[in-house]
């Protein structure tokens, strides 16, 4: 849940259920989680798996932390980074992503898997992920390959001179 | 007890340092064997596919380190396998650049007009050729629309792409499918092999001990074929000489390793490190602009949307490539493109509150991925990249089985830099900005450091013995026999794509190489043609190579 609540604050998303609590509901449309972070996060090859125990931990540690900063009282029932708000999860992630934190390249890590599982679907082939509707490259507009599975744009251009050449541009192509 | 393996040259890498190198050695009669850290794959193994353990994962390297992340090919072909092929050569002024040292960075047998004519011998192999603007993508094409619309210039960039076979897929980095990319797989490293070149993927050099008759031993890992972090078991081979061409993230972090064994190294190893003053933005379009401003329509109807088609970079502004304005204002502004996964982290949503490169704006942002387009910029920095001590094994601490690691450089930019990444960001706003075409932020250099897929320098050549850790032929200093050959011995950065200039540096260190070779006592002979054979740039270098055979 901690994890989903991270992967949220990377690209939020829409609340799966109207009593989701680790997704915030920031965002309109399938965020990081429905994307399948956390299926790509639990798979061995980023290397951050092992990891992952302790960085929930963690994550706990500093939302209790950033909540008695703040003067908040945390919902009990839930894990404490899940607790906060979407604006709360957003400033404390901030602060662990900030140059000089000395967690710093662990959040990254898990920020750039987090943002991995909706930019690229990186826990599932491409061509599949396409197929099934895979929600961030849908959004972002990615498009179908060809039946065989690859991509290809028999029109690609303007086909049109644009701009002048520069002057001092050689027999070869390249800057004098 | 077996004796040990034995070969006359022994090469790191097969990357342009390695598979000229190797070419040529081979063809000239002596018994090469190339080591690659990285997998050999075939174009019939490359994929459209950003899934972990494809094959974009396995041979494409990206290497955090403190300031400064790195972006490299890990594969047998090397950075030619997962290139964008963009070749232009280097312009006039960056071979008189004094960068950080107050004096000349480059030998002083080394300018354009002595490069030129191996710039044509590796235009000759790949090959190299120009493009117009047929070949120019939409996003090319659209670059050069904004550059003419605010009064500049722009150029197609030469190429090493067989246009016909292209099919704009922009998979490039995950290797070439259609074999449109004039990588080494397809020239010099078959060459290489049909002239009895033994080329082993998955053995990563460690280090290097001497040997009693002045040779050296290369002492390797094996490296797993899926998951790297794993190793089984060590080897070594004996060779009268070394090339090392195993990039400029790992070439010096091999040298500093192999001190201890070997003696003090010169003072510039794995100092002067350049990012090539490398620096992305990333500009979002209004599409009605786009056609209203600019007039520019596709077939089918769209003004642009075009940001997943495409060749990499097709279309530069090289305005600032003039030789009369001050070092460290001069840079080339490149349309390029950078896959998801690690393209589009970084982009900043412009003008955005904070967070600008995560959370719910920045989602936004992706939902207009179509309609990104992406500048590179290539300032001249300062050499101010230093490795820390190496890590246990390869280049990196690897953290995924593939691809991503954590390196020792360290990369803090000085004021120069600083200055000139200031002045290319303003220039790019200027001109795409402009009567409402798009809005556009740099990548943050928050998250992990500045970030370059062109790293050089880092074991350069130079006149200077203080200042640079090879003389003009490429041997490294008080260590004769070994030979640095890759993107570490560029001196500076280039403001252009470096490939073509590696490679023509390679080519150029050959004869000397050779020579060396011959006094070791390795028959080896120099004058081999083009890997296809055409002879017409041999005939351009004859002279050149009889002096640096000295």
């Amino acid at each position: 849940m901690t994890l989903e609540a991270f992967a949220d604050t990377i690209v939020p998303g829409e609340k799966r259920s109207p009593d989701d609590r680790a997704v915030a509901g920031a965002a309109e449309g399938p965020g990081a989680v429905a994307a399948g972070a956390l299926e790509l996060l639990d798979w061995s090859a980023t290397g951050v798996t092992p990891m992952l125990g302790d960085l929930v931990r963690r994550l706990g540690e500093h939302a209790e932390a950033f909540a008695a900063g703040e003067g908040l009282t945390l919902d009990a029932s839930v894990p404490p980074f899940v607790a906060l708000t979407f604006a709360q999860r957003t400033a404390l992630v901030r602060r662990l992503l900030a140059p000089g934190h000395p967690e710093k390249e662990f959040w990254v890590l898990l920020t750039l898997f987090s943002n991995m599982a909706y930019d690229s679907a990186a826990h599932t082939e491409t061509a599949d992920a396409m197929a099934a509707g895979h929600p961030g490259l849908l959004a972002m507009g990615f498009s179908q390959p060809d039946p065989d599975g690859l991509w290809r744009f028999p029109r690609y251009s303007y086909g049109r001179p644009l701009a002048r050449l520069h002057p001092a541009t050689t027999p070869s192509g390249s800057p004098e | 007890m077996s004796a040990m393996e034995q070969t006359d040259v022994l090469v790191i890498g097969s990357g342009f340092g390695g598979a000229i190198t190797a070419y040529h050695l081979a063809a000239g009669g002596a018994k090469v064997t190339v080591l690659e850290r990285g997998p050999w794959l075939g174009s019939d193994e490359f994929e459209h596919d950003f899934k972990l353990g494809a094959s974009y994962t396995r041979i494409f390297d990206f290497v955090v380190g403190d300031g400064m992340s790195l972006l490299g090919g890990n594969c047998v072909g090397g950075g030619s396998v997962v290139y964008f092929a963009a070749m232009p050569r280097a312009p006039r002024f960056i071979f008189e650049r004094h960068g950080s040292i107050g004096r000349r960075m480059w030998p002083g047998a080394i300018n354009r007009d002595t490069l030129d004519p191996w710039y044509d011998r590796v235009a000759e192999a790949l090959p190299v050729h120009t493009q117009d603007w047929n070949d120019v993508t939409y996003a090319g094409g659209l670059w050069g629309a904004m550059c003419a619309h605010s009064g500049r210039t722009a150029n197609p960039v030469p190429v090493a792409i067989d246009n016909e076979k292209c099919t704009n897929c922009n998979w490039m980095m995950a290797g070439c499918k259609f074999d449109a990319k004039r990588s080494l797989l397809l020239n010099y490293l078959p060459a290489a092999l049909a002239h009895g070149a033994e080329i082993r993927p998955l053995h990563e050099v460690q280090y290097l001990t001497r040997t009693d008759d002045g040779g050296y031993v290369v002492h390797y890992e094996h490296v797993d074929e899926e998951d790297y972090r794993i190793h089984h078991g060590s080897g070594k081979i004996a060779a009268k000489m070394v090339i090392l061409a195993a990039g400029a993230g790992a070439t010096p972090v091999i040298l500093q390793r192999s001190e201890p064994h070997l003696g003090t190294m010169p003072h510039a190893v794995g100092r002067y490190f350049s990012g090539n003053g490398e620096r992305l933005n990333t500009a979002i379009l209004n599409e009605d602009r786009v056609r209203e401003v600019l007039g520019l329509d596709r077939p089918d109807g769209l003004p642009y949307g075009s940001n997943q088609i495409g060749k990499g970079p097709c279309v530069a502004n090289w305005d600032r490539l003039d030789g009369s304005l001050p070092e460290y204002s001069r840079y080339s502004l490149e349309q390029l493109y950078f896959p998801p996964g690690l393209g589009t982290i970084l982009a900043q949503v412009p003008g955005g509150a904070d967070p600008t490169w995560f959370g719910a704006e920045k989602k936004e942002l992706l939902a207009k991925w179509s309609s990104w387009l992406t500048i590179f910029q290539m300032i001249e920095d300062d050499n101010e990249g230093v490795f820390g001590p190496p890590p246990p094994t390869g280049n990196a601490n690897r953290i995924s089985q593939q691809m991503l690691g954590r390196g020792s450089l360290s990369y803090h930019p000085t004021a120069n830099t600083l200055r000139a990444w200031a002045m290319a960001d303003a220039e790019v706003k200027d001109i795409v900005e402009r009567d409402g075409l798009a809005e556009v932020a740099a990548w943050t250099n928050d998250v992990v450091g500045a970030y370059t897929v062109h790293p050089l320098a880092s074991c350069r050549i130079g006149d200077d013995p203080s200042t640079s850790a090879l003389d003009d032929r490429h041997e490294l200093r008080d260590h004769p026999g070994i030979f640095v050959t890759d993107g570490s011995a560029v001196p500076c950065a280039l403001t252009v794509n470096p490939a073509m200039t590696i490679a023509a540096l390679a080519e150029r260190s050959v004869p000397g190489i050779v020579a060396a070779a011959r006094e070791r006592g390795i028959d080896v002979r120099y004058g081999a043609p083009s890997p296809e054979g055409e002879t017409s740039a041999r005939r351009g270098t004859a002279r050149l190579a009889r002096d640096l055979a000295g």
